[in-house]
């Protein structure tokens, strides 16, 4: 867990702190300065994503990274890019510039951006959506079986002739997923439709089924929207736990208790760009942000605008 | 409460337009006197007493439904112990169930086995040239339509080519067109089978990008295109004419020598093994990780492809095997009976389509169900109505069914449990396949 407290660079290119940081996010931004030594265990780099969609620009020139084990949340108002972002890391999206590299080891980085969303699902980035997207009328078990078995390599004919290499990797299949919903604490749920588990276990479901991908980079969408406290302790309990199993966490999350008290290291995105990056209490304290996000003056959204371009 | 009266005034009113279009012809003189003669006729207390017979079902069916199930559910008990206990109680009930569906399953094969010889020859062919055949095509189409949620309309293609295949592989005489050689048709089932299944990736690998009715579109214009070739292309099909003389199946083998001849018996029992062992191999199918994976394709598509399913090749999948099954049948059928490019129709491929649906998608035992009913009723009303008229009773029975069972005649449980939700608003399967999901947020 502990690899990212502390140090000053946490999960952002260039350079770290909060002023410096807004630098960085201009397009076309330089290789990371000598600060930055190569032998940080990057798990995934973003440089200078750009995204429009006709005349919207959803990204503009979004660099960001991330250490390996560490947990890395992004925040930012509504529009901001965050889950645009996702869509770009995960194949959903195809950013119209800029790279995404990807490093399921440390020693074989992979480019993310042109492959299919399955594709790179089998690099190992697994995600969850911002709305609930289980396969609804599937149970519990199955939709984690789904995810688990994208792995396996049976083929038709061993499923038809049931051929024993195919049952035992159903059986291993059937058991790595009982053990994902233990994890998640869903275990008594299994044989449940998806559909008609409570909101919070659904999330929690969600996030069992990307586990069973055997990711090494995990992206939650907004995993605490919609839950009531109690759930949301049980979610940043879960993700503490995950996170602690040296799985690399990149966390969308507009509770900033939660992100405060989970994250290692806090991107803030406003209007498409990074506008600061750091340690939780550095970004907590950084005027930009405060003005920007955390919203302490009461002109609305049009004073967030005018910030994002003053930064610029 | 207010819904019975007007349930009843509906059941009437079907009654009575049951009763119109079974009754006379018109006569364009006097165009109401046929309705006016249908409805005073005797017959009409039939119709209402029928009518009536569906109010009570309609009315009183609910609690019959809730008095039954109260009566064969075993209990169900909230599962809250350790998974490993959990996964042991499962395991029982998944052997009850699973001793039922041997049980049932036993019982239906015995009925099909003893069926065909207590029936007429005509009923014979029927079964086999009909409700065999159809079975067989309707459990290759559930595979795409129930399994992978595709809606393919030119189904009927892959059977045409199956049939062509036979024609060329196995006479000299049968179209203009021929191989050099002359096969056995038993060594043409390979054939067809790969045959098939390539035209369905062809067709597959670039449409299969498309969503619900641009696919539907394209593999129509597909079945229509083989369709017409069939029909057109004199120097090669043999054109409207058709294909004669395609050999019977027979088996020289190991001092065995049977052969298929014109007695349905034999083909009959032959297409109840393969219906057999398709409805096992599919099965078998739909419970491994290719099935759970159409399913996830199914239900979200988007949810799948972010779980790391490769969804394009796994409905190139769906689609290949489906063709394949209706390639296969092709050979059978051609083996079995004169056929022309008429049994490739469009309206051939509707009907296997409205079978899978009114039988059940995604259940195998409710599309050969399917099968066995529909054609059933085609064959009950051959000599009663004008073959004009009996689509209009096809018409009739799939509205009623859509109206009231839209699940289709054996559901499965999967398939059951995605038309509840997405009749509650949740989840993205419809009917058919997938559509944009909208999942609710309490």
């Amino acid at each position: 867990m502990g690899a990212g407290f502390g140090r000053v660079f946490g999960g952002l290119g260039a350079s770290s702190t909060s002023g410096g940081g807004v630098g960085s996010a201009v397009p076309g931004a330089r290789r990371p300065g000598p600060g930055e030594d190569a032998a940080a265990d990057l798990v995934v780099e973003a440089r200078d994503l750009c995204l429009r969609f006709g005349g919207v620009t959803s990204l503009d020139g979004v660099s960001l990274r991330q250490r390996r084990g560490e947990i890395l949340a992004v925040i930012g108002p509504n529009g901001a890019g965050k889950t645009s972002l996702f869509n770009c890391l995960t194949g959903a999206y195809r950013p119209q510039h800029g790279t995404v590299t990807f490093w399921p080891t440390p020693d074989r980085p992979a480019q993310l951006v042109g492959r299919r969303p399955h594709a790179i699902t089998r690099l190992g980035v697994a995600r969850t959506f911002q709305n609930i997207r289980l396969f609804p009328a599937l149970t519990a078990l199955e939709n984690v079986q789904v995810g688990i078995e994208m792995r396996q390599r049976y083929g038709p004919l061993s499923a038809v002739l049931g051929l024993p290499s195919a049952r035992r990797a159903e059986r291993d299949g059937v058991r790595r997923a009982l053990e994902l919903l233990d994890l998640v604490g869903l275990a008594h749920r299994a044989h449940e439709v998806a559909a008609s588990l409570p909101y919070g276990e659904q999330r929690r479901l969600e996030i069992a089924r990307a586990l069973g991908t055997g990711p090494s980079l995990l992206l939650l969408d907004e995993p605490a929207a919609g839950t009531n406290p109690a759930e949301k302790r049980d979610l940043a309990g879960l993700i503490g736990r995950i996170a602690a199993t040296g799985m690399s966490v990149l966390l969308i999350e507009h509770d900033m208790g939660l992100v405060m008290s989970l994250a290692t290291s806090v991107a803030v995105l406003n209007f498409g760009r990074v506008i600061a990056c750091g340690t939780p209490a550095e970004v907590q304290r950084d005027p930009a942000v405060i003005e920007a996000y955390l919203g302490v003056g009461d002109d609305g959204p049009d004073a967030g605008g005018a910030t994002g371009k003053e930064l610029r | 409460m207010s819904a019975r009266p007007r349930t009843l005034g509906a059941s009437v009113l079907l009654g009575l337009l049951a009763a119109v279009v079974t009754g006379p012809t018109g006569d364009s003189d006097e165009p109401l006197r046929a309705a006016w003669d249908s409805i005073a006729d005797v017959r009409i207390v039939l119709f209402l007493g029928l009518a009536v017979a569906l109010w009570l079902v309609l009315v009183l069916g609910p609690r019959l439904r809730g008095l039954v199930a109260a009566v064969t559910a075993p209990p169900r008990r909230r599962l809250t112990a350790a998974t490993l206990t959990m996964t042991a109680r499962r395991s029982v009930a998944a052997a009850g169930r699973r001793g039922r569906t041997v049980a049932v399953g036993g019982g239906l094969l015995a009925v099909a086995v003893v069926a065909p010889l207590v029936v007429s020859t005509a009923a014979q062919q029927s079964m086999v040239n009909d409700i065999g055949i159809y079975a067989l095509l309707a459990l290759g189409l559930n595979v795409v339509v129930g399994y992978a949620g595709l809606l393919d309309l030119g189904y009927i293609a892959f059977f045409a080519i199956g049939a062509y295949a036979t024609a060329y592989f196995s006479s000299s005489t049968a179209m203009p067109w021929h191989a050099p050689f002359v096969l056995n048709p038993f060594f043409v089932f390979p054939i067809a089978l790969i045959l098939a299944a390539l035209a369905g990736v062809v067709l597959g690998a670039p449409t299969l990008r498309l969503r619900g009715d641009y696919l539907a579109i394209v593999t129509l214009g597909f079945g229509e295109i083989i369709h017409l070739v069939a029909n057109n292309a004199d120097g090669i099909t043999g054109g409207a004419r058709g294909a004669f003389g395609v050999p019977h199946l027979s088996v020289h083998l190991a001092g065995v020598d049977y052969a298929w001849g014109i007695d349905p018996l034999p083909y009959y029992y032959l297409l109840l093994v393969i219906v057999v062992g398709v409805m096992v191999a599919f099965g078998r199918l739909e419970r491994s990780r290719i099935g759970r994976s159409w399913a996830a394709i199914r239900e979200d598509e988007i949810a799948a492809e972010a779980t790391g399913v490769a969804t394009l090749r796994m409905k190139l999948l769906a689609f290949a095997l489906g063709a394949s099954v209706s390639g296969f049948a092709g050979v059978l059928f051609a083996s079995k009976q004169f056929f022309n490019p008429q049994s490739f129709s469009l309206q051939a491929s509707f009907f296997v389509v409205a079978v899978v649906i009114f039988g059940g998608m995604g259940s195998r035992l409710g599309v050969v169900v399917g099968a066995v009913v529909l054609q059933g009723l085609a064959f009950y009303l051959r000599d009663k109505v004008q073959p004009a008229d009996r689509y209009i009773y096809f018409g009739a029975v799939i509205v009623v069914m859509m109206i009231f069972r839209p699940q289709g005649l054996v559901p499965s449980r999967r398939r059951r449990r995605e038309i509840e939700l997405s009749e509650a608003g949740v989840g993205a399967a419809d009917s058919l396949g997938s559509a944009t999901p909208t999942v609710v947020r309490p």
